[in-house]
Formats: structure tokens, C-alpha cells, sequence
């Protein structure tokens, strides 16, 4: 190697060096530039999304207007399409999915943040994440040979003979127990958002300042009433946004819905009746996707409904998930 | 003397405990018995080696497994998930890393803010939407190229996209800011700063991230129906402008749609290949995250 003149000191400003400036300076703009629009690529993904969805879907948005929300009539062979059984079935099952998979990712969180020894947090944790590793379609194969049969055996005769008789509930769990039903989907829905909603309620846990549970606890609160009354309030926000973001993955879930819901898309008569989901309606239909165009319009139609409420659901959750810790971030 | 209701508050405290570990082995049961039965069902099929990995579909039996009818390979579909996710990480990587680079360095910004949320939005979009998506957007662009690899690698890297995006962005947030000051002060130009000092300081980390968007990817059936799928095709991959197959949709079809035993068996031994693949994936991104925190926390 030849030996450099010393680059440092005095001798630094002597050199000519304008012509590298001009050409570091240019290189700087245009490399921001091109990260610029790489990053622009974002908008224009979801711009593109919402706007190829709805030209696709004019024919059946202009055919049958605004009853395509709400008719329960879905019909490729009349060509006859309305949603209203699909946004039903997606409400019922994500609503089954809340109900079931919020109670338990609040306990997993609690527990993980609150009461677990530090050693076995971390592990745990990852086995928990592990859960949404697993790809929807396993879920959807799994809920078909081993939860199916359990639901149609054992679960659901179960709640036939003590629900089922009680006044009120008893709609909800009559009929035949048929194993892939409404039921089903939606309790494999609320495994599958325990991962996102335990993990983003335990962010918004650990975010509670230090001092509150010590305040809690010097007032003489238990562990559990240091939770209950000063890191549960405290994280509600987050907390609350977590189980958003669950309804949202939820409203979305394809394939493990479309494997073990039963495909019916009627409205069901209990929740151990046959049903569609957006969703899975979707999915379902891609054999015949490429020869009908009425079905493609309606396909796409449904597809943008879906975009709509999957949108709006997750826009709420990332705006409250954020402040959350946007929040914590500042006052730590 | 101990002050009243305490004995009550004692339990109503261990009630609570259990309630928590209850949760926790609710959440945990699923994930054992997914394992469990994947490894029963699909392990056998996974023991027959490359011949199961690479090997020809086998063809339909009758619903049981008779002598003269037996398992396959799965190496058309194997083949065909490696190249869609290989092709969608040519587009999704770099487009991805630039604009997670723009947000961390340069979008300080409202602007800059907006589209990280904006990704974060993305991110939350169905799979089934984004596979729509892709359909419309070559039925307007080319209608021969609908049912295409190219398409469904289109797709796929729509998934990766934002999860890449964010990634970046959150592992370039995690290099020191003195580390840039440094390199300004001794006149580096930003572009060569960023490329050659902030990115490789934060590499590892966003390795992890782009490993974290394969794995998701990999796993996508719903995106790949409306664009990739070949229903019938039997060999593997036949250029870009041809469907192909790949394993998520064949696990569909073969576990679902088809009442055929051999199918059904195969369909396990695919899953048990994409967990494999998962848990592999995902024990790296750790490994490579414990490294990178050992020298960030070195650093600073």
C-alpha cells in the first residue's frame, strides 16, 4: 500500500475538493429521493388496494347499490349478490373470537407481566408468540381433524344439555351439532389472536410506571389488587387497543375460517349452524374465480366491504396502541 | 392482630394467580396439541426425506390407503413456495428497507410519521384483500398473466412490504444518535452514513425483520388462490407467467377440498415442513437479535 499524505489538520482545507462536494451533495438528494418514493410505495399499496377493489366491483356496486350490504342473498348462479350473511357470520364469529380470546390474552399478560417469575417471562412470552407463527391454514387443518370432531362429540352436546336450557341463551345453542360451525371458527379465531392481543396488552402493561404498583403496594394492596386497581386502569387504553387489533385480524382470518366454518352462506340459526364469513365467502370461491365475470365483481365488491371494516377497526387500534406508548416513552 | 377481610383478600389474591396461570395453559394447550398432532400425522411423511421433499405428487387414492396406491413427494409445491417467496422478496426487501430507512433518518416528520402508520395499517390488511388485489390489478394491467407466479409473488410481497418497512425503521431507531454525529462531523456524506455506518450498525436487526416477513409470507395460502395456485398442475414451476404450485394451497386443497387418505397424510407433512420452516426461522431472528443486542450494548 502506498503511503497516504496525512488527511488531517491544516492540510484538510487546501485540498481541491469542490468537485466531490458537488457530487456527495447530489448523491445525498437523490438518495433521499429514492427513499422517499421507495417509502411513498406504502400509500400508493393502499391507495391501489382501495381503488382496484372498487373499480373491479362497480358492475355490482352500480346492479345493486347499497342492498348488496345487507341482502343475504348470494346466488353465482342467478347472479344475484348480497353480503349480508357474510358480514353477519364475520360479526358473530369475531365477536366469539373477543369473547373467548380477550378474557385469556388479559390473564396471559397479567401473568406475564405482573406475576411470573423474571426468569420464566421471557420464555413463556415466546412460547406464547409461537401462536402466531403457525400459519392459518395449519390452524384451519388442525381445526378440522382434532378440534371439529371434539366440538361435534363432546363440547357441543355439552352445552346443548346445560346452556341449551337455560331461557334466554338456550337459541344460541340448539340445533344438531355438527362440529364445523360457527362455533368452531370462532373458537379457533380467539386462539389465533391471543398471540397479537396478549403480546400488545403486555407492552401496555409493562409501559405503567414503576410507581404505581409501589404506591399500591405500600398502601398494602395484595399483588392483585395492586393489578386490579393501579396497572389494569392504567393500561386500559392499550389494552383496549390490543383487543382492536384482534377484532381486526379476526375480521380478516381466511383460511383457517374457510376449513371449519361449513361454508353456508345463510344466516345460521344457532351457533352450532353452518355460516360464511367475508372472508372465507371469498376464499372459497376462487375456483371459479377467472370464468364468471359477475362473480369477479362481486368478489372484489366483498373484498372491498372487507377492506372497509378491517380499515376502520385498525386504524382505531393503531391510533389508541400508539398514544399509548407514545405516552409511556415521554414520561419514562 | 391482622386487619378484617384480610384472610378473604389472601384468597381472592390466590384466585386471581390461578385464574392467570389458567389463561396461560388455556393459550398453551392449542399450540402443544398443534405441535403434537402435527408431528404424529406429519412426521412419518417427513421420515420418507428427500423423497417426501422433493419427490412427485402422488396421485388420488380411494378414501383409504391401499397397496397399490400410496404417498407422494411434495417437490413441485416445495419448489414453488421457495420461488414465489424468493421473487417477492427481490421486490419487497430493497422497497421495503428504503422506505424504512426514509422514516427513521429523514421522516421526522408529519409526512414521515404518517407513512409509518400508514405501514402499520398495511400490515393489518386481510391476506384474502391483498390476494384480491393482486388479481385485480394484472386483470387490468395483463389478463394473461392473472393466474400467474408472477402474481402471487406480487402478492406476497404486498405482506412483506410493511412488515419490512417497520422493522427497519424500528431497528435504525435503536443506533445511537452519536453514532451519526460522528460520522457528520468527520464531513460523510449522509447517503454513505446511512448505507455504510446506520445500516450496518442496525443490520442484524433488520435481518430479523426481513426474516420475520418471509416467514409470514411463506405461510400465506389466502393470498396466493386468486393468483398462483395451478390447481391442476403437477409439475413445478414453469416461468413467472405460470401458475404454479405451492405448499399453504395444496394443504388447503388436499387436507380440505379432496377426500383422498394418501392427500390428506401429504397435506400433513406439508404442514409439519412450514412449522419446521417457522420455528426454524423465527429461533434464527432470536439468535441473530441477542447478537445484535450484545453490540449495541457495547456501543453505547
Amino acid at each position: 500500500m502506498a503511503p497516504e499524505p496525512a488527511d488531517e489538520g491544516a492540510a484538510l482545507p487546501e485540498r481541491p475538493r469542490t468537485r466531490r462536494r458537488v457530487w456527495e451533495l447530489l448523491a445525498d438528494r437523490v438518495f433521499v429521493a429514492g427513499t422517499a418514493v421507495a417509502a411513498v410505495s406504502v400509500v400508493v399499496l393502499l391507495v391501489g388496494i382501495a381503488g382496484f377493489l372498487t373499480r373491479g366491483g362497480l358492475p355490482t356496486i352500480y346492479e345493486f347499490g347499497f342492498s348488496f350490504l345487507y341482502s343475504t342473498t348470494w346466488d353465482p348462479t342467478r347472479h344475484v349478490f348480497g353480503v349480508g350473511a357474510l358480514v353477519f357470520g364475520t360479526l358473530l364469529t369475531s365477536a366469539i373470537a373477543l369473547l373467548i380470546g380477550v378474557p385469556i390474552s388479559i390473564g396471559v399478560s397479567t401473568f406475564l407481566s405482573e406475576e411470573a417469575p423474571a426468569a420464566i417471562r421471557t420464555p413463556l412470552a415466546a412460547l406464547v408468540e409461537l401462536l402466531a407463527a403457525i400459519p392459518s391454514v395449519v390452524y384451519g387443518l388442525w381445526g378440522l381433524v382434532i378440534l371439529a370432531p371434539l366440538m361435534r362429540t363432546q363440547i357441543e352436546p355439552g352445552l346443548r344439555d346445560s346452556l341449551g336450557r337455560v331461557p334466554v341463551v338456550s337459541a344460541l345453542f340448539g340445533g344438531t351439532p355438527i362440529g364445523t360451525d360457527v362455533l368452531t371458527a370462532g373458537i379457533i379465531l380467539s386462539i389465533m389472536i391471543i398471540p397479537t392481543v396478549s403480546a400488545v396488552s403486555r407492552e401496555a402493561m409493562s409501559a405503567v410506571p414503576r410507581s404505581q404498583r409501589e404506591a399500591a403496594l405500600a398502601l398494602g394492596a395484595t399483588r392483585w389488587e395492586t393489578t386490579r386497581t393501579a396497572v389494569l386502569p392504567y393500561a386500559s387504553t392499550g389494552i383496549f387497543g390490543a383487543a382492536m387489533l384482534g377484532l381486526g385480524r379476526a375480521f380478516g382470518e381466511t383460511m383457517a375460517v374457510t376449513m371449519t366454518i361449513g361454508n353456508n352462506p345463510a344466516i345460521p340459526s344457532s351457533l352450532f349452524g353452518q355460516g360464511q364469513t367475508l372472508a372465507s365467502g371469498i376464499a372459497g370461491q376462487f375456483g371459479e374465480a377467472g370464468s364468471d365475470p359477475h362473480l369477479v365483481a362481486a368478489l372484489l365488491e366483498a373484498g372491498l366491504v372487507l377492506l372497509g371494516i378491517t380499515l376502520a377497526v385498525n386504524i382505531i387500534a393503531r391510533v389508541l396502541v400508539r398514544g399509548v406508548f407514545r405516552g409511556g416513552e415521554a414520561s419514562a | 392482630m391482622r386487619p378484617r377481610g384480610f384472610l378473604r383478600r389472601r384468597v381472592v389474591d390466590w384466585v386471581a394467580r390461578v385464574l392467570a396461570v389458567a389463561c396461560l395453559v388455556a393459550a398453551l394447550v392449542p399450540l402443544l396439541s398443534i405441535l403434537w398432532t402435527a408431528a404424529t400425522l406429519g412426521g412419518p411423511r417427513l421420515l420418507d426425506g428427500w423423497s417426501f421433499l422433493t419427490g412427485p405428487f402422488a396421485g388420488p387414492c380411494s378414501p383409504n390407503i391401499t397397496p397399490n396406491c400410496s404417498y407422494g413427494g411434495i417437490g413441485p409445491a416445495l419448489q414453488g413456495t421457495l420461488i414465489l417467496v424468493g421473487v417477492a422478496a427481490l421486490i419487497a426487501m430493497p422497497t421495503g428497507i428504503l422506505a424504512g430507512i426514509y422514516v427513521s433518518e429523514f421522516g421526522k416528520n408529519r409526512f414521515g410519521r404518517t407513512l409509518s402508520f400508514l405501514a402499520d395499517v398495511l400490515s393489518g390488511t386481510p391476506s384474502i384483500v391483498v390476494g384480491l388485489f393482486a388479481f385485480a390489478t394484472f386483470l387490468y394491467l395483463d389478463p394473461t398473466l392473472v393466474f400467474s407466479t408472477l402474481a402471487g409473488a406480487f402478492a406476497l410481497s404486498v405482506i412483506m412490504l410493511p412488515v419490512v418497512v417497520r422493522t427497519t425503521e424500528e431497528s435504525l431507531r435503536l443506533v445511537p444518535r452519536s453514532v451519526r454525529e460522528g460520522a457528520f462531523s468527520l464531513g460523510i456524506p449522509q447517503f454513505r452514513t446511512t448505507l455504510r455506518i446506520v445500516l450496518p450498525t442496525g443490520g442484524a436487526a433488520v435481518v430479523t425483520g426481513a426474516l420475520l416477513a418471509t416467514a409470514r409470507a411463506a405461510g400465506e395460502a389466502a393470498p396466493l388462490l386468486f393468483t398462483s395456485f395451478g390447481l391442476e398442475s403437477q409439475l413445478g414451476f414453469q416461468g413467472l407467467d405460470h401458475p404454479v404450485n405451492a405448499i399453504p394451497p395444496l394443504i388447503y386443497l388436499w387436507g380440505y377440498g379432496e377426500p383422498y387418505a394418501n392427500w390428506r397424510s401429504d397435506a400433513w407433512g406439508m404442514a409439519l415442513v412450514l412449522i419446521l420452516m417457522m420455528l426454524a426461522l423465527s429461533l434464527f431472528a432470536r439468535w441473530i437479535l441477542a447478537r445484535r443486542a450484545n453490540l449495541i450494548g457495547g456501543m453505547s
